[in-house]
């Protein structure tokens, strides 16, 4: 703002009139007659009036309550079965497993846990993993992820992005692939359920490992290198694979669609959680047909292949069966807020009905100040 | 070639250092020394050439400067800062383009409006400089750019053309090198002013080979900014020949009514004294930007504390949770030291908070200011008709504080009156003249009705004048001697130059609109001035013509207080006229006039009490050999060097005694339009008016009564008049005790906290009306003498409805309006036209000039300019609470909006480990406060209006909630702020519990952390708009398009940048491919974002709500009044208030002052009301020569453009301390003379 008081065109300005016969009339400084220029542009005036607001705060009572009593009981109709097999206690089938832990052991631990579900599931079951207290959210974790090379970029490939630190080189000197901490911490417990049936044969139930990532994930945002035709143990060959992992990334899966970054489970677990406490999609079980429940009521058993450890920390694992509905998943929070919110909107607007009736001054325009 | 081709980019003197700094070579500079025609000799001293560079930058220099400058200022600083801590690795939580994008519009839109702004200087530069003139070089007359005009040039200027740099004057088409100049440019007055040139110079006429041949050496003083001064000697063939202001004329004046004339070019381009007096304007700041820039202090405060707990949650956090999840999450070494990672964990969040501060606050702020500046500009009700002048807001910075004033100083002359004078009355030989009585001897109220007195027997007369009073006209008639020497007095004694555009066409330039009017006065009463030479005055004596000889000349000045002429009529008697301040001529009077002298203060005294101006007229027959001899004396002293001025004041005075009187003459000075009607709007509005005016007491009496600010009604009026500090003192302390009683005066004595606590107190408990009404030296005893006695004047002035400070000087002006700052924690405003009021309006808050009779000086100095007193009501009551409230709004938004934006990483802090994870995208947080959310809040503080400009007019009390802070103060601030937090808190919780276990329809998670980013940010956009839709209570057009167009952008650029295409493009920038399409599509996210809205917004409405229906605002209440009133009757006609004024011709100010025969014959109270405030001492009155004489033809310039300023406020017994036209207040902003030379 350091404007100068002297404006060369000033010196050139218009010279009145009355003094000299150069000053003919010039165009007149009188300004515009516009809406804009003169503040009177059309506008609409709303007034927060006892006629406007309290119908609203009826009309969000009115629609909120329905709305959450939809959601409570769809909701509740929604079956979910959850059992943790971390095996904290002794009694826990698991207990073994969760105690004797080295990344490195070639002879996995397995444990199976009995359980049982009271009601059948009718449709699409869905098989959750859930960890507690761990914090995929945490920066440094977020971060550690490269996505030009889950991309497929060559260049990435051999170059992995500085973020992907200390996941960035393997021991041998060659680039991580697929590099940082997110990929190397993937996990990778396997969980098989079987039914048995009340004359103790037991049966594997087959769990569907398509479609558990989000579509665009799977087409899009992660590709193998060099194309998803070409041979992926040969596009592979100058990485090294992920510290914990136990075989590398073009071992995962042995269909080829499924393999390398374009593998689910990774694409699942590379999509990281907002809180330290979270599910994630592990496998789908197909209904079969309309005449029986995907899973009927029964006795069932978990059979786990106990690699990832999770006690250093104070973890959980759990698993998870739910059903899922219009609306998702068994969520009974949102139906108790909306229901919630609803009331204390309807309540509101009646106190505020009240409180207008008894104290508020309507239109007395009279005690106006001069 | 590449010389060229640099010099075309860069402008080659000075380059590139901006305005002030530059390197002026003539800085040193002692003395000029200049020669005609001789340019290889003037290059020696490397003179500035003609060039005038008002720009700050060149294409080259624009970047490197104007960043630099960019950069100074603290908050581009702090994002600089915030930009480096970025690039550090282990710091950075977020990507640098999240700081750099906003930080580049930032600069990018100053660094545009700078550019533009430089590039119509740029383009006005050139316009000017490239101006041609002709110029004469080598014996020929060539046309020249402006710019290759060097020092030593001799120019030709034709009549009507803009001089092109200092140039001393030559010669000229007229006689006697006489040139016609209007100096509207430099110092606003735009009568015309005459030139002489040196009779040695003017012989050269239009020769162009004497010219060709003129080597005349010229030394002088260096460049300066004086404009009423020049000192320097021209030797030329030998002899030295003084040169003074007369001779130059100055660039930036216009030559009129002269064929040609020709100059030496003695000062060019920067040099020149229109340039140099362009100072940089003083930057004024707002109380709400302090307040603002405090608050950003406090969220500066803020944000560190909220990086302390999440550090030291950090270091919690690394050494409960983390050790143990190092499994997964290894970290580099450094970071095994949990204190450590807290540390590095508070740069994160320093930066990731960032936000807290909004970057965009300061240009939005500049953007609004403008905005309410251009709406000032373009209001048609703030534009003056009659001069074609819209309002003006000169600085663009101040508006909101239009909407606080709590104190307004005005200038009388010019700005509550129109400065325009009317000859009123008269008193000749012991008779009065100018009432109209009715057949029953009652005086007539004279209105627009009252007939006037028929003029038509004088073809000369001016038909605008008005007279009521037939039996002056029937006294001329029949031919009484009094009379007639009477109106021959005033056609004779003055300054006045006539122009007869053609025959009997008569056009008076006169330097002081008093004169002018005597002088038309005289005209029509058949005493016509038609023409003046030096030596003659040719009169029209009721139709016949007479030529008097002008033997001398006897100025005026300041300690004069008179002027006189010496003529000799066709007869061949010698006579003296003189008019003057009635207390300087009664002194002068011939024991003889004893009686009349008494009757006729009898009359002036009566005069006076009407507020009308008075002068006495008096003349003296000289004896032809007395006045002989004086003659010669005169002529001797007229040439001594040294004390010249004394010895002329002594021959003066020993010629202006034994006078005889003729009567005195009274002129009015009529109101502007409205002025009582405004001034009673704006107290209504507790708006304190204060008048400071240079006129005497009785005079600002009257107009104070005329503007309704002192009413009969009034419990008491204290004037306080003492002459020493002790009188003031106890006069000052009376008034207190009257107005509080005694108990609190005493209370208030004893302890000052005490005093200044209770009286805010009473000040509102006081019922009754008190006036105060101060003199020049009683206030320079009050505000010089002792710190306490100031206090005791501010707490009456204060405790009284209005105050008026009368005989002050412009000095004391600016003393009145430091004190009310000083102490009172208010905004003053202050108003005027003149000269005399630069140092008022630059000392206060707001300075208002009105562009009026007494030049642009004023405006020049202003904040804000417009033509009539009366549109201050609506620049106050309408612009300017409309600006306060928009401003305040927009604060409250602004911060409310970006804590609910931020704070919502606060909380995640305690989910995610304190690992300054954020929550959003971050192109999100880049685009957050730029694209999302700044244009709806930029409509609402530029349009929004509460109540309509006819209901602001109509309730002046809505003014009051500015005045009292009330929309946006510390509260305020905290209200906003906790609003924020809880919205943020909200935002964040409400997700959190039904994400938690939140599943897709196709039975994929949603408690991701990018799909709860997109609730979030969701959520948020969309109640920051309805939030903003609360807010809007105006909702135009452009307020509809700019919130849903925000939020349609907000989509747009969410599912673009979520596209498929960009990320292919860049696959580390944009992570988020496919999460609009995949978390949008779910009902049960956009059930979370509703619910979270409903949760945000609905407390807000039911206590909005609640505010309104139980506490109604006077802003409400009004509004509700205004819907109604809209619906029953249309016509807004019927809302204008209708004001009778009190009768201006009443003597109020008489009537209820006692003593007031005693101060007038005591003459301390008397003024000298003819001329001007600011007379040139430097100007030597100089003699005019009887006919034998050679023509030397000095006298023109002794009584024309001397005179500066015009205007009555001439000082009276106050030393004259005033700035001269033009010169800033500087030299006399410094030390505080008021001395009293009575």
């Amino acid at each position: 703002m350091m404007a100068s008081s002297y404006n060369a065109k000033e010196e050139d300005g218009h010279h009145s009139g009355a003094s000299g016969p150069g000053g003919a009339a010039a165009k007149s400084k009188k300004p515009d007659n516009t809406a804009f220029k003169q503040q009177r542009l059309p506008a609409w005036q709303p007034i927060l009036t006892a006629g406007t607001v309290l119908p609203a705060f009826f009309v969000i009572g009115l629609i909120f309550i329905p709305i959450g009593i939809g959601l409570y009981v769809t909701s509740n109709n929604i079956k979910e079965f959850e059992i943790d097999y971390t095996g904290i206690d002794m009694s826990s089938p698991c207990f073994n497993c969760s105690q004797n832990f080295s990344w490195n052991s070639t002879k996995p631990c397995k444990c199976s846990l009995p359980f049982s579900l009271d009601q059948p599931f009718e449709s699409n079951v869905f098989v959750y993993y859930g960890l507690s207290n761990f914090y995929q959210n945490h920066r440094r974790y977020v971060k550690s992820r490269d996505d030009s090379q889950l991309n497929g970029d060559l260049f990435s490939l051999t170059h992995p992005s500085k973020e992907c630190e200390p996941y960035r080189t393997g021991s041998d000197n060659k680039p991580i692939a697929p590099c940082g901490a997110i990929a190397n911490s993937m996990f990778n417990d396997t969980l098989e359920l079987y039914y048995i049936d009340p004359n103790e044969t037991r049966t594997l139930i087959p769990l569907v490992k398509k479609g558990i990532a989000w579509w665009t994930d799977k087409h899009v945002k992660f590709r193998n290198p060099g194309g998803n035709n070409s041979n992926l143990t040969a596009s592979f060959q100058g990485n090294s694979k992920p510290v914990n992992w136990n075989k590398p990334a073009y071992e995962l899966d042995a269909d080829p669609e499924n393999n390398g970054f374009i593998n689910e489970d990774f694409i699942v677990w590379m999509r990281t959680a907002a809180l330290p406490t979270f599910r994630k999609l592990y496998r789908i079980i197909q209904r079969k047909n309309n005449m029986t429940p995907t899973l009927p009521r029964g006795n069932y058993t978990l059979e786990v292949t106990y690699n990832y450890p999770v006690r250093s920390f104070e973890g959980r694992k759990r698993m998870i069966l739910s059903t899922i509905s219009w609306m998702g998943g068994k969520n009974p929070f949102l139906g108790i807020a909306y229901i919630t919110v609803g009331s204390v909107c309807f309540f509101l607007g009646v106190v505020l009905l009240i409180i207008h009736h008894k104290y508020g001054n309507r239109s007395n325009n009279s005690d106006i100040p001069n | 070639m590449a010389a060229k081709w640099l010099r075309m980019l860069v402008p080659w003197r000075g380059g590139w250092t901006p305005r002030g700094k530059e390197p002026r070579p003539g800085c040193a500079e002692e003395e000029r020394h200049v020669r005609a025609n001789d340019r290889l000799y003037n290059d020696k001293f490397s003179y500035a050439d003609n060039r005038i560079k008002t720009s700050k930058y060149s294409i080259l220099t624009f970047l490197p400067v104007n960043l630099f400058e960019q950069f100074q200022r603290v908050a581009n600083a702090y994002f600089l800062v915030l930009l480096i801590l970025q690039l550090i690795p282990e710091i950075s939580s977020l990507s640098w383009f999240t700081t750099i994008v906003p930080l580049v519009m930032v600069l990018v839109i100053t660094a545009v409006k700078d550019a533009t702004d430089d590039y119509f200087r740029h383009r006005s530069d050139q316009q000017v400089n490239t101006r041609q003139s002709q110029v004469l070089i080598q014996g020929k007359l060539q046309n020249e750019k402006w710019m290759n005009v060097r020092v030593g040039d001799i120019i030709k200027l034709e009549n009507n053309q803009f001089v092109t740099a200092d140039l001393l004057l030559l010669s000229s088409s007229e006689p006697y090198g006489l040139c016609y100049i209007e100096t509207a440019e430099l110092d606003g007055e735009n009568n015309l002013k005459v030139r002489q040139a040196l009779t040695v110079t003017s012989d050269l006429g239009a020769d162009i080979a004497k010219l060709a041949e003129f080597d005349g050496e010229i030394t002088c003083e260096p460049p300066n900014n004086k404009l009423d001064r020049f000192t320097g000697t021209l030797c030329w063939r030998g002899n030295k020949h003084p040169l003074e202001n007369e001779h130059m004329l100055l660039r930036g004046c216009v030559l009129r009514n002269t064929d040609w004339c020709f100059g030496l070019v003695v000062f060019a381009g920067p040099q020149t004294k229109l340039m140099q007096n362009c100072g940089r304007t003083t930057f004024k700041r707002t109380s709400i930007e302090k307040l603002m820039n405090t608050l950003v202090l406090w969220i500066f405060g803020f944000l560190i504390c909220m990086g302390i707990i999440l550090a030291i949650g950090n270091t919690i956090w690394e050494v409960k949770v983390g050790r143990a999840f190092w499994a997964y999450l290894q970290w580099g070494e450094l970071l095994s030291n949990a204190v450590y990672s807290g540390f590095l964990t508070f740069w994160s969040y320093i930066i990731i908070l960032n936000t807290v501060v909004p970057i965009s606050l300061y240009v939005s702020v500049e953007v609004l200011r403008l905005g309410h500046s251009y709406f000032i500009n373009w209001d048609r009700k703030l534009y003056y008709g009659e001069k074609d002048m819209a309002a003006e807001a000169r600085t663009t910075t101040l508006n909101e504080e239009l909407g606080q004033v709590e104190f307004i100083f005005s200038d009388k002359t010019g700005t509550l009156t129109q400065n325009i004078l009317i000859f009123h009355k008269c008193s000749i030989n012991g008779t009065t003249y100018g009432e109209v009585y009715d057949d029953f001897h009652h005086k007539v109220n004279i209105t627009e009705k009252t007939p006037c007195v028929d003029f038509s027997f004088n073809p000369l007369s001016d038909p605008k004048f008005r007279f009521h009073d037939s039996s002056l006209v029937e006294a001329v008639k029949v031919g009484e001697a009094c009379v007639q020497e009477f109106f021959r007095l005033l056609a004779l004694c003055h300054t006045v130059m006539p122009e007869e555009r053609s025959e009997g066409e008569l056009v008076y330039q006169a330097q002081s609109p008093d004169e002018g009017a005597l002088v038309t006065a005289a005209r029509n009463f058949g005493f016509v001035f038609r023409a003046r030479t030096p030596e003659t005055i040719t009169l029209y004596e009721i139709g016949r013509p007479v030529t008097y000889q002008l033997l001398a000349f006897l100025d005026f000045n300041n300690v004069r207080k008179r002027m006189s002429v010496i003529v000799r009529n066709p007869k061949g008697e010698i006579k003296l006229y003189c008019k003057g301040a009635d207390t300087i001529v009664f002194e002068r009077l011939h024991p003889s006039n004893e009686d009349l002298m008494d009757t006729t203060s009898e009359h002036l005294n009566e005069f006076a009490g009407e507020g009308l101006r008075t002068l006495a007229l008096a003349y003296r027959e000289l004896d032809e050999d007395v006045f002989g001899e004086w003659m010669e004396r005169l002529q001797y002293a007229s040439t001594v060097v040294g004390n010249r001025e004394e010895l002329l004041n002594e021959l003066y005075e020993e010629v202006e005694q034994d006078l005889m009187l003729l009567g005195a003459t009274a002129v009015e000075d009529k109101l502007q339009e409205g002025v009582p009607e405004t001034i009673t709007c704006l107290s209504l509005a507790n708006i304190k008016i204060w008048v400071l005016t240079g006129d005497k007491l009785e005079t600002a009496m009257n107009i104070g009564y005329s503007c309704n600010m002192l009413r009969d009604d009034m419990d008491e009026v204290f004037v306080i008049s003492g002459h020493s500090s002790l009188e003031v003192a106890r006069e000052l302390r009376s008034a207190k005790e009257r107005i509080l009683g005694p108990s609190c005066a005493k209370l208030s004595s004893a302890g000052k906290s005490i005093s200044s606590s209770s009286d805010s107190v009473f000040e509102e408990t006081i019922i009754a009306e008190y006036a105060l009404i101060i003199n020049g030296h009683s206030l320079a005893h009050a505000l010089e003498l002792e710190v306490e006695l100031e206090q005791v004047l501010l707490d009456v002035a204060c405790l009284c409805k209005t105050v008026i400070c009368c005989r002050v000087t412009p000095l004391q002006k600016a003393q009145v309006v430091e004190l009310v700052k000083r102490h009172k924690r208010a905004v003053t405003l202050a108003i005027g036209d003149g000269a005399n009021d630069v140092s008022m309006i630059k000392t206060a808050h707001i300075g208002v000039g009105i562009s009026g009779q007494e030049g642009t000086q004023a405006v020049l100095a202003s904040d804000y300019s417009f033509g009539q007193f009366r549109y201050l009501q609506r620049l106050l009551l309408v612009h300017g609470r409309w600006s306060y409230r928009r401003m305040c709004k927009f604060l409250c938004y602004f911060f409310y909006k970006n804590f609910a934006f931020t704070l919502v990483h606060f909380w995640f802090g305690f989910l995610c480990g304190f690992s300054a994870q954020t929550v959003y995208d971050q192109w999100f947080i880049t685009l957050y406060n730029i694209v999302y959310t700044s244009l709806p809040v930029l409509a609402m503080g530029m349009f929004d209006k509460d109540v309509n400009e006819h209901f602001s007019l109509r309730y002046p009390s809505l003014y009051r909630p500015g005045q009292l802070n009330l929309l946006f103060n510390k509260r305020k601030f905290f209200t906003c702020t906790l609003h924020g937090v809880f919205t943020s808190f909200v935002l964040f919780f409400v997700p959190y519990v039904l994400c938690f276990s939140a599943v897709r329809d196709d039975g994929a998670h949603v408690s991701d952390q990018q799909a709860f980013a997109i609730t979030i940010a969701t959520s948020l956009v969309i109640v920051v708009s309805v939030q903003i839709g609360l807010d809007t209570d105006y909702w135009t057009a452009v307020n509809h398009f700019f919130v849903w167009g925000s939020l349609a952008m907000y989509f747009a650029i969410l599912f673009a940048m979520h596209s498929d295409g960009l990320f292919s493009m860049f696959p580390s920038q944009f992570p988020y491919i496919g999460l609009a399409r995949n978390a949008l599509t779910q009902k049960s996210v956009w059930l979370v974002i509703l619910l979270t809205t409903v949760v945000c917004i609905m407390p807000m409405l039911a206590i909005r709500f609640l505010k309104t229906d139980l506490r109604p605002s006077l802003s409400d209440k009004v509004y509700l009044l205004q819907k109604a009133s809209r619906r029953q009757h249309p016509q807004e006609q019927s809302l204008k208030r209708v004001r009778r004024t009190s009768s201006r011709r009443s003597a109020y100010a008489f009537a209820h002052q006692q003593g007031y025969g005693e101060l007038i014959t005591s003459g301390r109270n008397m003024k000298f009301t003819a001329s001007a405030s600011t007379p040139n001492l430097s100007a030597p009155p100089s003699p005019a020569l009887s006919p034998p004489a050679p023509v030397q033809n000095m006298s023109c310039t002794g009584w024309i453009g001397t005179w500066g300023g015009g205007g009555e406020e001439e000082l009276g017994d106050v030393d004259s301390t005033g700035e001269s036209p033009g010169v800033t207040d500087d030299g006399a902003g410094k030390t505080p003379t008021a001395e009293i030379t009575a």
